[in-house]
């Protein structure tokens, strides 16, 4: 598909529309539907369109093999870190309220995004690493 | 009669497809098959499920109006939140079904199973490398 | 809206009809990707707006894509089998025993729904136990105006590490499975 002229710039062109996209959907998770979950998978989504377009080698390129397994563990680990720090602000396992913020209602708040922003990267990490795990003839 | 049916249209119909996706999982040879009818029957599960917390002339379970909404009639949103985590852990399950067969077609050469189980009767792999 | 959930409904059936029994994989796997599209259309109808979603964008597009990158390293069509076919030339006899079992489950399972609440029904037990306290109270609480965001974040956010955790485990058993390190590269 490397060949195909309307492919290659469509792609170059959707882009970073696909990703903005992910941004705001993650960003908007509270106001509209969203969340972490879909915005994680569109974002993986456009890394495979990258490899299904350009290659595989060239979508490894943009995202190395390490820095991928990195950032699989990053997000849950962002995940059980704010739980843990809540233990330490006083409160139970996961209860946002006891975050050193101004009330409850908004260390509630501020909890939330921090945990789907964990949540997404774990997400779009996988996402990308199935796929390039299972794609690809038998010498990849 | 016809309020009995419209009552359990969506029961029944989740039903149906469990039923196809159930038979496509004892059946039919080929693994991939196997594992299209396994999603066929995990999306009729959630079905199953929506279709309960539906309530008449409810709406979407989104606040617009933090201050008069105490008259509107929501739908109810605990089963939806069950349901995103089951269709996650439904992708998840498919992805590592998916990798197995490909080393299973790595080792035996075919994606059949009564195939594989021929290979296997003739010539057991002890340790396979 | 009655009309359209029957034809929807309906049309699903027809489409996984179609996708258990084609012989090409290739098509079986498209026609999943149409019943995951069909399927989140009936989510919208359900208004379970977040759960359509997740649905467009994993059944549709991950999970479709996955197969499709399975069909690059097995082979493509269904082997045919060679015993001989009763009833109509459609099922040989293990497949007649199967269909068997999935009537009767069927018929059983369709029977437990006899007494089940009615489709809708606001005083369900579904609908009257916990649901009404989160409603009430997710905004004045958290401050976020999705109410399933804030059930799934806030009130049950073990439940999400948890999922969180599946996610992670399937990218480990992947690595595990199918990567190889030739020549001692790490």
């Amino acid at each position: 598909m490397k060949d195909d002229v309307i492919l290659r710039t469509i792609t170059k062109f959707m882009l970073p529309f696909i990703q903005i996209f992910a941004f705001y959907t993650l960003a908007h998770g509270e106001i509209s539907p969203g969340g972490g979950f879909q915005a994680g998978v569109i974002f993986g989504s456009s890394f495979i369109l990258i490899a299904l377009v350009f290659g595989k080698k060239e979508a490894r390129s943009k995202m190395p093999r390490s820095v991928n397994d990195v950032l699989i563990s990053t997000g849950d680990f962002i995940y059980a870190f704010t739980g843990l720090f809540c233990i330490f602000a006083g409160g139970f396992f996961l209860e946002y309220g006891e975050l050193p913020f101004h009330s409850a209602k908004e260390g509630n708040h501020i909890g939330m995004i921090i945990i789907e922003l964990g949540v997404a990267i774990t997400v779009a990490a996988v996402m990308m690493t199935i796929f390039f795990e299972i794609a690809g003839k038998e010498d990849d | 009669m016809i309020e009995f049916i419209a009552d359990k249209y969506n029961f029944w119909i989740a039903i149906v497809l469990m039923m196809i996706g159930f038979y496509a999982i004892i059946a039919k040879h080929n693994l991939v098959k196997k594992v299209i009818g396994l999603n066929i029957f995990q999306t009729s599960v959630f079905l199953f499920y929506i279709s309960i917390s539906k309530v008449n002339g409810g709406t979407a379970p989104i606040i617009w109006h933090p201050e008069g909404h105490a008259e509107v009639v929501y739908d109810n949103p605990l089963p939806h939140v069950l349901i995103l985590t089951a269709i996650v852990v439904s992708v998840s399950v498919t992805a590592v079904a998916l990798g197995i067969i490909v080393k299973l077609y790595k080792n035996y050469g075919s994606i059949e199973d009564d195939e594989i189980k021929l290979i296997e009767h003739n010539e057991p792999e002890l340790d396979s490398k | 809206m009655i009309a359209v959930d029957f034809l929807l409904l309906l049309l699903l059936v027809i489409i996984a009809v179609a996708a258990i029994s084609a012989k090409d994989i290739l098509t079986s796997i498209m026609l999943l990707g149409s019943y995951s599209l069909v399927i989140a259309m009936e989510w919208v109808l359900l208004n379970a707006v977040d759960v359509a979603f997740t649905e467009a964008a994993v059944g549709a597009g991950i999970s479709t894509i996955l197969m499709i990158a399975v069909l690059t390293r097995v082979p493509r069509f269904e082997k045919e089998m060679t015993e001989q076919k009763h009833f109509f030339d459609l099922f040989n006899r293990s497949e007649l025993l199967a269909l068997a079992t999935v009537v009767i489950t069927g018929i059983l399972l369709i029977s437990g729904t006899w007494d089940m609440p009615a489709f809708g029904d606001p005083n369900s037990p579904a609908n009257s136990y916990l649901s009404p306290e989160y409603i009430a109270r997710s905004y004045p609480e958290t401050g976020s105006h999705n109410i399933v965001t804030a059930v799934l974040a806030s009130y049950r956010g073990y439940d999400t590490l948890g999922e969180t955790t599946v996610v992670f485990t399937a990218a480990i058993c992947l690595i595990l499975l199918i990567r190889s390190y030739k020549n001692n590269e790490r």
